[in-house]
């Protein structure tokens, strides 16, 4: 391996001093450059806004009288900031989860020469097509008590079944995790489909030869593969539930009373509706930063020094 | 690939059986929404009234996919979804075509043209998944207004096209990494160029990662309606405002077949692709596809 | 040649006039059902038969939050657009920040002062100038009711008291039907809440805890009595109200699953549309002890500040017609709500908008006209929040208690404010 390379790179070593090789060696940077400052501006500019926002006592739309950190104070003493962030804490780990686990279960099945393959694979798929405001209305009946699962169960004859999560303000949350779910596996059992059917073959056939079972390749070879997928997976669930805002809003609209409420919807409620934006821009900032606490020492792990992604 | 250990025993005979009827059983947990949808879409408003979730129409009828289609009320217009489509589909085409290009060339340039810093380039670009919409409204709105850009479509196709560079940046990133140097070296021998080795060598292998990255894209773009909402022009708001008109009336009779009718006209175009090119979106999510 | 000339000058001058008057004018509204666009477009119409255009910019959703989402982003973009739906003391707070134009002189010239009731002029004023125009009257404090499910539980005439409510709530019971509907929506326990407090508390007890928002009324005696009458409400109603639209509740009494229910006076719409006639299919009365009081809603168009002299003028033109005599009686017909304009004659009208206006009247003699807190007409929209949340959450948590919930409401709002 080492020897091929070296080659080229002594080639490319000459051009590199010539006008063309500078350019070359800027070029890269040069591409990556509008998208970075397109960053900078929309994602970190405005992180940065929100964050002096949240210093304000705006109202209504943005003023600039600093007023420290007020706002976080009446945020922390806020109860249903407090139930906020609770539910996404364990709707955000239950979904990621379920998620991942039920993701690669369906992906592990349907790697075993399933017939019709396709059609079960867009059947799986098809609900990320759905926005939730389109789908909201059908989950908040089919989760309702009266007219969804619980009676069509009762109804088949079984009187004591009650699944009446939806209207539960303990359980409501749980509810949420549901329909998210239903959302979100099948995108993630097409990563790890992906990821399972790019795994060696040679891998499978040396440990065949080594008289290995399959729960144990399963479990030695091909989960330690599957690394790089769970990132992907991982960024990526992490994000819905983050902006998981169209959910709560289609399915409970936060309730019962508050008890579904998540970050998103607590900002949005705040900055928009009831015209807080101080107190709103607070809550964005600590959403953020939960994010950021999450992600960063994972990112970090994953990126440090690997190759591959 | 044989990692089922196919014996044809009872044993292994029946644990087929057992994985078919489990798959079969999530495709219909899977598939419960769209049937009710389905039957509420065709049911008179009577029967919903009456009736259950999942019962079959004792009179089977149209009308609502034509109410929604062409005569419901989305504001003083009722004129149904029709007239959206190409108001979203001006916003959708151009900001995935742009986003993706642009995924591409960053992902290219992150993974084959190593240069220091090129991972934490990719960890910055990569936090631009994660910031909620609602936070980025009012500076948005803000920063359209400077630029002239406030309530137009091309105002619109920019703001999707800066938050999608995340995610196609993603895509393109982990696929490139796992094609293989020698490709890109060999054509740097040569004397190929940056642009060259991506149009020539990079672009042609590059297609199931498109298909990823516009499914993707098309998807989240056409479902928003958030930014739809509030930076549309009033004669080009996506389909999505026209269904939120529809569905979410505050006062006034709730049409739940001509809701439901309207909700899947509006998601026909994603259904249409997810099932299309189901295919090529779990190839192109293969990494190592490509084999030098 | 000289007059011809100046002829000349001044036609051209004219139809230079007159073709500035005409103007492209961009409403935000969130009337999206069919009735109301129906008769709402009238009111297009007519103003395109003036030469203007009507730009409209329709945003469904939450009563109006989505629409006031798109106004503030479109404000922060600096083109907010020339003609917005705004509610009550919203209006003050944009016309505070400057946003708002004056139309008095379209109010002057029409003479509203003579036929607008002060109270509800006054939300459509800033600094004393005209900046908005009413449009409607909705009452809140309504109890509807199924005669036939009320007569088979034995029961003669509505209840007055909320001790004649649960004694008619048991017999209702068991007959085997639902009391009360109710949709378990913020907003819908807030509006049954505060009507069981006005009828409590009384007028001058609703505006001192709601309107003033004096922390003693809110901890009183009588606020702690209204909560828990409130919450022993939903003793009245079935285990699946949690997140039920106010339609379908109001369906639950149309198709006789349940006897009464209390909402504003739009419910009107679901009884017409399933065929009902007011007053002999379905029934209505006020709310148990409201029954000298008129909780109001008004829905109102804010003119925002143009600099153009023609869009002033399409304004001032949507204002006339909104307040046309013909305007105000076709769309109030429509739309359940009675015209804000006194003198329009109520012919055609049905029985319970009739009632309506009585009470109206009688209310506004008798200072029982108070604005409804749970429809963004009493507060602040961040302390109406506010409100929602401990309401909400009192009534959705078993083990709370009316103390606690009112300790709440006066710590949040003063939190809020």
């Amino acid at each position: 391996m080492s020897q091929t390379d070296s080659l080229p790179r002594r080639r490319a070593n000459a051009g590199r001093h010539s006008l063309s090789g500078t350019l070359e060696r800027v070029l890269p940077r040069l591409v990556v450059a509008p998208s970075l400052a397109v960053a900078l501006f929309f994602v970190y500019g405005y992180m940065l806004w929100t964050f002096v926002l949240s210093l304000t006592n705006s109202g209504m739309l943005p003023q600039y009288d600093f007023v420290g950190f007020e706002q976080y104070a009446r945020l922390f003493a806020n109860q249903r900031w407090n139930v906020a962030a609770t539910n996404l804490v364990v709707f955000g780990g239950l979904f990621i989860v379920i998620c991942l686990f039920l993701g690669l279960m369906l992906a592990i099945l349907l790697d075993q020469r399933i017939r019709q393959e396709g059609a079960l694979r867009t059947i799986y798929l098809y609900p990320m097509a759905l926005s939730l405001i389109v789908t909201g209305v059908v989950w908040r009946w089919i989760l309702n008590p009266g007219l969804g699962i619980q009676s069509l169960v009762r109804g088949w004859g079984f009187e004591d079944f009650t699944f009446d999560w939806l209207v539960n303000p303990d359980m409501a949350i749980y509810a949420l995790v549901i329909a998210a779910v239903w959302q979100a596996s099948g995108f993630v059992m097409a990563l790890f489909l992906a990821g399972l059917r790019s795994i060696d073959d040679s891998l499978f056939k040396a440990a065949a030869l080594d008289g290995a079972s399959l729960p144990k390749v399963y479990w030695r070879i091909v989960i330690p593969c599957l690394r790089p997928v769970v990132f992907s997976a991982v960024m990526i669930l992490s994000h819905i539930a983050i902006k998981s805002f169209d959910l709560v809003m289609a399915l409970t609209g936060g309730g019962p009373g508050y008890a579904t409420d998540l970050p998103a919807t607590f900002m949005y409620a705040h900055t928009f509706t009831r015209g807080q934006i101080g107190l709103g821009s607070a809550s964005a900032i600590m959403m953020l930063c939960g994010v950021l606490a999450i992600l960063v020492p994972y990112l970090y792990s994953e990126l440090r020094g690997s190759k591959h992604g | 690939m044989d990692n089922v250990i196919r014996r044809r025993t009872l044993g292994a005979r029946m644990l087929r059986a057992g994985l078919y009827a489990l798959l079969l059983v999530m495709a219909l947990v899977y598939l419960l929404p769209l049937v009710v949808m389905l039957l509420t879409s065709i049911k008179p408003l009577e029967e919903i009234r009456a009736g259950a979730l999942l019962s079959l129409p004792d009179s089977l009828t149209f009308a609502a996919w034509i109410k929604a289609w062409g005569t419901a009320c989305t504001g003083m217009r009722c004129e149904g979804l029709s007239g959206y489509f190409m108001n979203s589909m001006s916003i959708a085409i151009p900001a995935v075509a742009i986003s993706t290009l642009v995924g591409a060339l960053n992902g290219y340039a992150l993974t084959k043209w190593r240069f220091r810093g090129a991972n934490l380039c990719f960890a910055l670009l990569l936090f631009g998944c994660f910031i909620p919409f609602q936070v980025v409204l009012m500076p948005m709105a803000r920063t359209l207004g400077w630029l002239g850009l406030a309530s137009s479509t091309s105002g619109l196709v920019l703001v999707h096209v800066v938050y999608g560079i995340a995610f196609t940046t993603l895509f393109f990133r982990n696929y490139y990494v796992s094609v293989p140097d020698e490709m890109i070296s060999a054509a740097k021998l040569d004397g190929a160029g940056f642009f060259r080795v991506f149009w020539r060598i990079l672009l042609p292998v590059s297609g199931p990662i498109i298909t990823v990255s516009v499914i993707w894209q098309f998807t989240q773009i056409w479902n928003d309606f958030l930014f739809g909402v509030a930076f549309a022009g009033f004669d080009s708001q996506p389909v999505t405002v026209a269904l939120n008109n529809m569905v979410n009336t505050s006062t006034g009779v709730k049409e739940y077949n001509v809701d439901m009718a309207g909700a899947m006209i509006a998601a026909l175009p994603t259904l249409v692709v997810y099932v299309l090119a189901g295919k090529y979106f779990v190839r192109g999510l293969t990494a190592g596809s490509v084999k030098g | 040649m000289k007059k011809i000339h100046t002829l000349a000058a001044g036609a051209a001058l004219a139809v230079a006039v007159s073709q500035a008057q005409a103007a492209e004018i961009e409403v935000l509204h969130w009337w999206t059902s069919g009735g109301e666009a129906k008769a709402a477009n009238m009111l297009k119409e007519k103003l395109e038969a003036k030469g203007h255009t009507w730009k409209d910019f329709a945003v469904a959703g939450g009563g109006g939050d989505s629409a006031m989402t798109v106004l503030k982003s479109r404000a922060i973009s600096g083109n907010p657009p020339a003609v917005a739906q705004i509610k009550g003391p919203l209006i003050q707070e944009w016309g505070d920040m400057g946003f708002l134009g004056n139309i008095d002189q379209i109010a002057k010239e029409e003479n509203w002062d003579s036929f607008l009731t002060p109270q509800l002029a006054a939300d459509d004023k800033v600094d004393g100038h005209y900046a908005a125009v009413p449009v409607n009257i909705h009452r809140i404090n309504w109890l509807w009711a199924n005669p036939e499910v009320l007569e088979k539980a034995g029961i003669d005439g509505l209840p007055a008291t909320w001790d004649e409510f649960f004694a008619d709530a048991k017999k209702i019971r068991e007959a085997g039907f639902i009391p009360l509907a109710h949709g378990g929506q913020p907003w819908q326990d807030a509006t049954v809440f505060e009507v069981v407090m006005m009828g409590i508390g009384g007028a001058d007890f609703y505006r001192k805890a709601f309107v003033e928002l004096d922390p003693e009324a809110l901890t009183s005696d009588t606020m702690i009595e209204s909560l828990k009458t409130f919450k022993k409400l939903r003793e009245t109603m079935d285990p699946n109200i949690a997140g039920r639209d106010w339609n379908e509740a109001t369906s639950m009494v149309i198709n006789g699953e349940a006897a009464m229910q209390i909402m504003g006076d739009w419910a009107k719409g679901e009884f017409t549309a399933a065929g009902l006639t007011a007053g002999e299919d379905y029934l209505c009365e006020a709310a148990p002890m409201t029954e000298h009081m008129f909780s109001y809603n008004v829905d109102s168009f804010a003119m925002f500040k143009v600099d153009d002299g023609g869009k002033q003028q399409a304004q001032r033109d949507l204002a006339s017609l909104i307040l046309s005599k013909d305007f105000q009686s076709t769309f109030n017909k429509a739309k359940g709500s009675i015209p804000v304009r006194l003198d329009v004659p109520l012919e055609g009208f049905d029985k319970c908008a009739q009632e309506s206006r009585k009470a109206f009247d009688a209310a506004s003699e008798g200072n029982g006209l108070v604005p409804s807190l749970a429809h963004g007409m009493a507060v602040s929209a961040s302390v109406q929040g506010a409100v929602f949340d401990v309401i909400t959450n009192f009534f959705n948590d078993p083990g709370m208690k009316a103390e606690t919930a009112a300790e709440r409401l006066a710590s949040a709002v003063r939190a809020a404010g």
